[in-house]
This record gives structure tokens, C-alpha cells and sequence, in this order.
């Protein structure tokens, strides 16, 4: 176990910067998240950690080790592949034990740790199967506990739930947590999928276009996003695009005024609101910012409805009102009051 | 009715068509294994009775023996060097964009579409050019026919095993390294077996090409150096009797086994 660092790690090709620039710290027993749409460079960045890219500059550190320019075989990071990318001519326990024979543990040493590890991952009794034997869930399990054996320094997990289905889903993601947790395993994950990032992080890195947009955890990337992207990505965010008219005054590309304490400096903006501040009807009645928007079209989602509603000419946004008994149930066509506090929004300057 | 009635009609033609070609293919083995047995000399029909004799006189065919070892040593020396440098060819061409890679590709599949007369022509004038030039006896050497050999059995190991390594999953070569293997420790437990089924059968056609060889070897071969094809055809000018088909039923039945119990450890019909 060991602390993991990332210093101003880029990667190039040709033109194209894969890797921006990244710095990310992560503590000693730390579940750290990527979490960035496909192409964000998260993976590239994994990569890099585990030996597989060569950086074009910066520096990865694993404790005092710099591992920059190490090959792979001799980092000891254990990763689990998307893929599982289980030896599919050994049997369980000798793709369990493959890390430990490449560091010359005798088959005497080898097999107390090769069955701990199959006993954390649940999969006692399968030593001699084949991984073509095992379920998805299975080999999943076995890649963990191959790269458990080994008793990494950092674990590294590239997108390990993708192949799973829903249901699977939500158990594995809750097995590997208790399990990181309990061996306090310095681990860096890497998804799409937001929700699970959610749920097993300590604390994630949103990266876009090869930059980091925000490191925080999950109150920090949901209450305070750092700029437009991260509003929209972390969660649902309803949008206004306009200027910042004075200070503490905000008017949308429409011509509405609206109040806001996040408005501050001049120049356009845009205004981003999560649907939850956003009151309805007569829950609006007090509210600082109040307007009359024209329904355009309602989804029925179970427990909220999605509602488009227009406020001018220029400006729609997205409602999402919750689904309960006597509750407000908008229609096509109908004008209601919906309506917002002074502090509820946040204003991001334009991006070019 | 008639609904139900057409494919089961259209498989009846398939099942049809395909046992033809299988009597074509077999036929000419049923015939020269019948005609191992039978007793008269002369080949004709119906025979007059049925012997083992041409069995045992085999063994006594001198030329047919030597042949025979003759063979066995060439095609198995040719299939390993061919494996030796075919294995590593097709990892290059499948792994790395090499310069006029397709045509490298090509150029080493040619021998096997290339008629074996023009192939025996060329290697012929290579051989005894090399021997005037160097004072190395090239021609009807024992290196020589290996060599030539190597040639015939190489486009077999490239298109099984660039076959074998298309649908290989390099992640887990990634895996192995991630755990603590080296390139070589990788490639030795973890690449080479996953292709080991390709690389087998690469061996078995390139032995049994180079086994049954005759129109290359015809130019290479020198005196008292005589593989088996060449010693049952120069036997074949002189006589017809039945020691030729028993020979070859032998050679039908090595071949046989082979196959089968190669079959057993990979299954051939994955790979070709």
C-alpha cells in the first residue's frame, strides 16, 4: 500500500493531447474515480500508471518510487482489465498464481495466498476450473483476486463493470469497495458510468478533453461544480445562456432579469440550476426569481416527471418536478409559475 | 406441407452434394488400398483373390526404406526450421506495420501456389550457380532438399499461424506483464500456448506437404539420395504390381493417425 502521485502527466499524439497536464494526488488507501465521457483521456491515464503508455512528459510516483520510467512487470500495480483478460489455457488457481511465480514465490508459498485471495472473492472450491467455465461475474471475480494475490502497491481498475449486467452490477460494486476498504488499497477507478462513481468513490477527478476539470468529492462536484461541463455532467443541471448585466443581476439571451448572489464580474454567461431549487407553482409564490413558462412537453419518468418548459422566445430549460399524490402534473400547452431563490443558481463565464 | 417439405428438400441436395465430393475425394484411396490386397500382379478386375503378401514385401524394397527415412528426416528437419522462422514472421507481419508488409506476406505464401515444377526449375539453377560460385556442394545435398523443403513448409506455419494470432486477445499479454512478466516469460506462457493450436497444425501440413513432395524434390535429389515419392515412381517405370499400393496405404494410414491424434490435443478443424 502506498500513496499514488501524478505529476503534470501529458500525453501527445501527433497534435492531439490524449493526457493535458493531469496532477492528481492520491492518498494511501484512497478510492479514487476518473469519471469523463469516452475520449476524455481517463483511460490514457491508467495506462500510464500501469506501464502501458509512456508518458510524452511528467512524472508518476508509487510511495517514494518514481515508476515514470518503468516497465510494466516491475511496478506492482495490480490491474483489472475491462476484458478480465483471464489465461484462458490455466485453470483458476494458476491465473491466481501467476504474479506470485513471477516473483519466485515456490509452489509451498504460493498456494496459502493463492487461496486467501480466492477466499476474499468468494470463489472457494473453483481452484481448478477453467475461466471458459465461469460466468462473467466469475472471471471478474478471479481477475480481482489475480490482481490481489499479488499484493500490489495501488490497484487499478479499468472500467471492471461494464460487463456485467445491472443487477450484478450493484453487488460487485458494493464487493469491491468492502473489500478495498478492509485491505486499504490505494485503487484508482476508471468509468463512465456516473452513478457507479457515485457510490464507490472517496473522492473523483471529472476529466474532458484530457484535462481535469474538477477533483472533489461528491457534495463538491454536485453543489460546487467548477465550471459549465461539470454542472451538466455530475447530475442534471437546467441552463440559461445570457450575460452578466451588473453585479448580482443576470439577463438571459430572452431578456429576462434575474437575481442572482453568483453573478459577479460582466460578459457572458450562462446561469446553471439544479432542477431540485427549481420551485413549481404554488411552491414558487415566494420565491425572489418568478416567472410564467409554457409547457412544451412532459415525460413521465416514475418518481419525477421531466417537463420542457419555455420562458421567452430564447430561453427553455428543464424541469424535473416530483411525482407525488395531489402534486403539481403539468400539461402540453399550459402556463405555469415556476421559480428560484437568489442563491440557488450558479453563472459560469462563456467558454470560447 | 409443401412449406415444411422444401427446406428439408434443399437439405436433401446439400447432404447429397456433399457426399459426392466426399466419394470423390476417398475414392481413389478406397481403390489403391483394395488394390493392396489382392493377390494377382497384375492389377485388373475382378481380382482373383485377396493376400497380405505385398505387405511383407515392402521391407524388402530397399529403395523404398532408405526412402522412407529419407522423408522422415527432411520433412521433420524442414518442419521445425520452418516453424522457426515462420512463428516469428507472423508475429512481425501481424503485430507490427512493417514496410510492404502485404508483400512480405505474399512473397511468403508464393511456394505454396507456385507449381512445383517452376519452384524445382528455379531452386535447380540456384543450387548448382551457388555450388560454381562457392565450391559448396549445394546439389542433392541433404542441406540442399531441407532447404528447399523449409520453403514449401514456411507458407503453411505464416497463413495458420497469422491465422491463430488474428483472433488473439492481446490484452492478456498485457495482464501477464501487469503481474510481473517479462517479454520472453510473456511469450513463453502466455503467447505461445494461446497460438499452440496453429503452430501444431502448422507443423502437421508442413510435414505431410513436405512428405508427399515430388515434383520439387525430382531436381534436388542426388544418387543414392531418394525420398519416398521419387523411389515408389522410379519403382512404378519398372513395374505396377500391388508393392507400390501397399506402400501407399502404409503411408495413408501414418498420415491417418497422425491427423487423429493430433486432433485429439487441438482440434484441426478450428484452425484450417
Amino acid at each position: 500500500m502506498a500513496r499514488l502521485s501524478i505529476d503534470t502527466l501529458k500525453k501527445v499524439y501527433g497534435d492531439f493531447n490524449a493526457v493535458d497536464n493531469v496532477t492528481i494526488d492520491i492518498a494511501d488507501g484512497e478510492f479514487l474515480v476518473l469519471l469523463g465521457p469516452s475520449g476524455c483521456g481517463k483511460t490514457t491515464t491508467l495506462r500510464m500508471v500501469a506501464g502501458f503508455i509512456a508518458p510524452s512528459a511528467g512524472k508518476i510516483a508509487i510511495g517514494e518510487r518514481d515508476v515514470t520510467n518503468l516497465p510494466p512487470w516491475k511496478r506492482n500495480c495490480g490491474l483489472v482489465f475491462q476484458s478480465y483478460a483471464l489465461f484462458p489455457h490455466m485453470t483458476v488457481a494458476e491465473n491466481v498464481a501467476f504474479g506470485l511465480e513471477m516473483r519466485k514465490l515456490s509452489p509451498a508459498d504460493r498456494a496459502p495466498r493463492v487461496a486467501e485471495a480466492l477466499r476474499l472473492v468468494r470463489l472457494t472450491g473453483f481452484d481448478e476450473r477453467y475461466p471458459r467455465q465461469l460466468s462473467g461475474g466469475q472471471q471478474q471475480r478471479v481477475a480481482l483476486a489475480r490482481a490481489l494475490a499479488m499484493q500490489p502497491d495501488v490497484l487499478l481498475l479499468d472500467e471492471p463493470l461494464s460487463n456485467l449486467d445491472a443487477k450484478l452490477r450493484q453487488e460487485v460494486r458494493v464487493e469491491i469497495r468492502d473489500l478495498q476498504r478492509k485491505l486499504g488499497l490505494t485503487t484508482i477507478m476508471v468509468t463512465h458510468d456516473q452513478e457507479e462513481a457515485l457510490t464507490m468513490a472517496d473522492r473523483l477527478v471529472v476529466m474532458e478533453k484530457g484535462k481535469v476539470r474538477q477533483i472533489g468529492s461528491q457534495r463538491e462536484l454536485y453543489e460546487k461544480p467548477a465550471d459549465r461541463f461539470v454542472a451538466g455532467f455530475i447530475g442534471r443541471s437546467a441552463f440559461l445562456d445570457g450575460e452578466i448585466a451588473a453585479p448580482g443581476r443576470f439577463r438571459t439571451a430572452g431578456g429576462l432579469e434575474i437575481t442572482s448572489t453568483a453573478a459577479k464580474g460582466t460578459g457572458p454567461a450562462t446561469l446553471a440550476l439544479r432542477p431540485e431549487r427549481i420551485a413549481v407553482a404554488g411552491d414558487a409564490a415566494a420565491s425572489a426569481n418568478r416567472f410564467e413558462a409554457r409547457v412544451e412537453h412532459v415525460s413521465y419518468l416514475g418518481a419525477l416527471l421531466d417537463v420542457d418548459v419555455k420562458l421567452s422566445g430564447h430561453d427553455r430549460m428543464l424541469l424535473q418536478i416530483p411525482n407525488r399524490q395531489g402534486g403539481v402534473e403539468p400539461k402540453p400547452g399550459e402556463t405555469i409559475t415556476i421559480g428560484w431563490a437568489e442563491d440557488a443558481g450558479l453563472v459560469y463565464p462563456r467558454e470560447p | 406441407m409443401s412449406a415444411a417439405a422444401r427446406p428439408s428438400l434443399g437439405r436433401l441436395a446439400l447432404n447429397g452434394a456433399a457426399g459426392l465430393s466426399l466419394l470423390f475425394i476417398l475414392l481413389p484411396l478406397i481403390f489403391v488400398t483394395w488394390l493392396a490386397f489382392f493377390r494377382q500382379e497384375i492389377p485388373s478386375f475382378p481380382p482373383e483373390g485377396y493376400s497380405l503378401k505385398w505387405f511383407a514385401a515392402v521391407p524388402g524394397q530397399k529403395a523404398f526404406v532408405d526412402g522412407f527415412v529419407l522423408s522422415l528426416e527432411v520433412g521433420v528437419l524442414a518442419t521445425l526450421i520452418g516453424l522457426v522462422l515462420g512463428v516469428p514472421a507472423s508475429l512481425a507481419l501481424v503485430r507490427h506495420r512493417i514496410v510492404l508488409g502485404p508483400a512480405v506476406n505474399t512473397l511468403l505464401l508464393l511456394p505454396l501456389v507456385m507449381p512445383g515444377i517452376v519452384l524445382g526449375t528455379s531452386l535447380y539453377v540456384f543450387q548448382i550457380e551457388t555450388e560454381i560460385a562457392t565450391g559448396w556442394p549445394m546439389l542433392g545435398s541433404l542441406g540442399g532438399l531441407v532447404a528447399a523443403h523449409t520453403l514449401v513448409v514456411v507458407p503453411w506455419v505464416v497463413r495458420l499461424v497469422t491465422a491463430s494470432l488474428a483472433g488473439f486477445d492481446r490484452t492478456i499479454e498485457e495482464a501477464a506483464q501487469n503481474l510481473g512478466a517479462g517479454p520472453w516469460t510473456t511469450f513463453w506462457r502466455v503467447t505461445l500456448p494461446s497460438i499452440r493450436s496453429g503452430i501444431v497444425a502448422a507443423g502437421l501440413f508442413g510435414f505431410v506437404t513436405s512428405f508427399g513432395n515430388l515434383e520439387m524434390s525430382l531436381f534436388l535429389v542426388g544418387p543414392g539420395r531418394t525420398t519416398l515419392p521419387i523411389a515408389i515412381l522410379q519403382y512404378l517405370e519398372w513395374k505396377i504390381d500391388p508393392t507400390v499400393a501397399a506402400a501407399s496405404v502404409i503411408q495413408i494410414v501414418l498420415i491417418g493417425a497422425a491427423m487423429i491424434i493430433t486432433d485429439r490435443y487441438v482440434k484441426l478443424s478450428r484452425v484450417v
